[in-house]
């Protein structure tokens, strides 16, 4: 957003100002990312993760191209070939663990980031079609993921393929057709491997074009912040260069750190030991689970055991889906006129629940589908569609939410009084 | 376009309109219109047509074949599995006692009823042969192999989403909906059959 105090892009010499007047490219990196853009002075750490989520996108087209030199789609030889990028490929080993933890990391980074929205009802008005982009974003990423999951051609590729394309058959009456489509054959062979290829290389960069969407969307009514107050004036804002530049610098750097530690260190922790078996079409692994960032949709997908009107498979494949499709509807299912959950009491506690109901979830989703697990996930599953299409609603139009700062800088400072104004005031006459 | 309309029946502006608007407004070269973007559609159609079928199964997958097996060497209680069409079959000698287990199920306490005579060939209801593809999601059931869970049923236990099926690979409990799919075989002497 272009608050009236936003600081005007002023060309440094002739060779820019020549660009200005041609192609005003400068220009517009300046009021996007530069010092053009003003930001709630008060944001909190939980507010460094948009940035991490496009730092991992980048890192992960660039490790993805630079594989795909070395890969082949071939049902024959790709587990071969991903092999050969460990052992003979130049740092192929380091390329193939940045990759493949890369994603775990992407999704980790979305969790907080999309978390950090759930909490401080960032998909509020005016900013609801970042939140549907964002959601967007997110299942465009989980669809990239699990086709690039596939690639390896180990046994929890080959039946994730098998299970991710079974959830399309449970449509009624063309569901079969689809997956037979989907597959180009009766079950994983060639065919889907090559496709899988070719998708897994286009999506990333349909993700790229929506989060371009989804930042032009961000842009327009300007950051969210922790109180949920708008920006009055400018002492609520600092430029974003050097301010935030140099916070998401920070963050990038212990967010490296952290992902070296375990590139380098514990690359397979977070991977599945299966996968290093080649695919065996004959022979499912005894405990198959999916990577673990599909945990809790898991858990809901299984949670289904019992035919009710619909069969117990198409409930599980309904719910699993409308588990996240229910987002979209968030701005609409939170009516409380306050946006951030510091001043909501009642809010809060529920919004705590449901993280404990995901971790439940997350956990039941890494288990064996046998019982104590299946009656837990199904209960934690009731209690996830509870929250967000019963207590959500009732939450909000209920609670007496606490009285809010008169504006961000008395939440900063204790009181507006105390306001420094920015460089761009004219002094009180 | 209504305002266009709009103003060409107040004020015409060139001969053509006034000649051509009819009854409310409508003029002929609405329906012109009406035709361009209709043919557009059909050539856009056609156009999406082959973009979306070239992900069909292709000539050599759909090239179907059959596959014999020979079941001479399987004792009661043992089964093998074969593969046919890129998937798992599973054939199985029933013991008299998994027969016996089978037949004691009343219809009416199965999802998918069916009896054990139903899933296979006359006189020869100790061999069951079935895909070894669970309805649910697709996987390969345990319980072909020797040691390997059968599930609370004594007939396969899918490890996916937790299904189970009995002696007559029927489903009895868990997400799947049908019972392990019987393929189209016959018996072509006494001890081989041939599925497709």
């Amino acid at each position: 957003m272009s608050f009236p105090w936003a600081k005007e892009y002023t060309p440094a010499n002739g060779f820019t100002k020549w660009v200005d007047e041609k192609l005003p490219l400068p220009r517009f990196v300046y009021n996007a990312v530069g010092a053009g853009y003003p930001v709630p002075r008060n944001l909190n750490y939980m507010w460094n993760f948009g940035v991490l989520a496009g730092f991992c996108l980048v890192l992960q087209i660039v490790t993805g191209v630079v594989l795909a030199m070395h890969y082949a789609a071939n049902a024959q030889v790709a587990f071969g070939t991903v092999e050969h990028i460990m052992r003979d490929v130049n740092w192929g080993w380091m390329l193939r663990y940045m990759h493949a933890n890369g994603a775990s990391f992407f999704f980790l980074v979305l969790y907080l980031h999309i978390f950090r929205g759930f909490f401080y009802s960032s998909y509020k008005a005016p900013r609801e079609m970042i939140w549907l982009l964002g959601v967007v974003i997110f299942l465009l990423a989980m669809a990239t993921a699990f086709m690039g999951y596939v690639l390896p051609w180990g046994q929890m590729s080959f039946w994730g393929a098998k299970v991710i394309t079974g959830l399309f058959s449970a449509i009624p009456f063309v569901g079969e057709p689809i997956q037979i489509w989907l597959l180009g054959g009766f079950a994983p062979d060639n065919a889907a491997l090559n496709r899988f290829f070719s998708l897994h290389f286009l999506l990333p960069f349909v993700i790229l074009g929506v989060v371009i969407l989804h930042v032009w969307a961000l842009h327009i009514p300007g950051s969210s912040n922790p109180t949920g107050v708008e920006v009055k004036s400018e002492s609520d804002t600092v430029p974003f260069h050097p301010y935030y530049t140099a916070k998401d610098g920070f963050g990038l750097g212990v967010f490296l750190i952290i992902y070296c530690v375990v590139v380098f260190f514990l690359p397979n922790m977070l991977g599945h030991p299966d996968n290093y078996i080649e695919a065996n079409p004959l022979s499912t692994p005894a405990h198959i689970v999916p990577e673990w960032y599909f945990y809790p949709f898991y858990a809901i997908l299984r949670a289904f055991t019992f035919d009710f009107i619909l069969e117990a498979k198409l409930w599980g494949v309904l719910a699993m889906f409308s588990s996240i499709l229910l987002w979209f509807l968030l701005p609409w299912l939170d009516r409380s006129p306050v946006r951030s959950g510091h001043y909501r009491p009642l809010f809060r506690t529920f919004f705590i629940i449901l993280l404990v109901d995901m971790a439940v979830l997350f956990y039941c989703g890494g288990a064996p589908a046998e019982e104590p697990y299946v009656m837990i996930s199904q209960i934690a599953t009731a209690y996830y569609f509870l929250h967000f299409l019963v207590i959500l609603p009732i939450v909000s139009s209920i609670e007496k939410p606490k009285p809010l700062p008169y504006s961000i800088t008395e939440a900063v400072l204790g009181s507006d009084k105390k306001a420094v104004l920015g460089e761009n005031t004219q002094p009180a006459t | 376009m209504a305002d266009a309309t709009g103003a060409a029946a107040a004020e015409p502006k060139n001969i053509g309109e006034t000649s051509e608007t009819g009854e409310g407004g409508v003029r002929r070269r609405d329906f012109i219109n009406i035709a361009a973007v209709s043919a557009a559609g059909v050539g856009g159609a056609a156009v999406l047509y082959p973009l979306i079928s070239q992900m069909a199964p292709s000539a050599d997958v759909l090239a179907e074949s059959t596959t014999e097996v020979d079941v001479s060497a399987i004792e009661p209680g043992q089964a093998i599995k074969a593969v046919f069409r890129k998937q798992p079959l599973f054939v199985r000698r029933l013991t008299p006692k998994e027969i016996e287990e089978a037949n004691a199920v009343p219809l009416s306490a199965l999802r998918d009823p069916e009896t054990l005579a139903e899933r296979t060939k006359d006189g020869h209801l100790d061999m069951l042969v079935t895909m070894g593809v669970c309805t649910h999601l697709g996987c390969v059931p345990l319980g072909a192999a020797e040691g390997e869970n059968k599930g609370e049923f004594g007939g396969y236990f899918c490890p996916c989403h937790g299904s189970s099926y009995d002696t007559a690979a029927r489903i009895r409990k868990g997400p799947a909906p049908t019972n392990l799919v019987v393929p189209d075989y016959v018996f072509s002497s006494d001890t081989t059959i041939t599925v497709g």
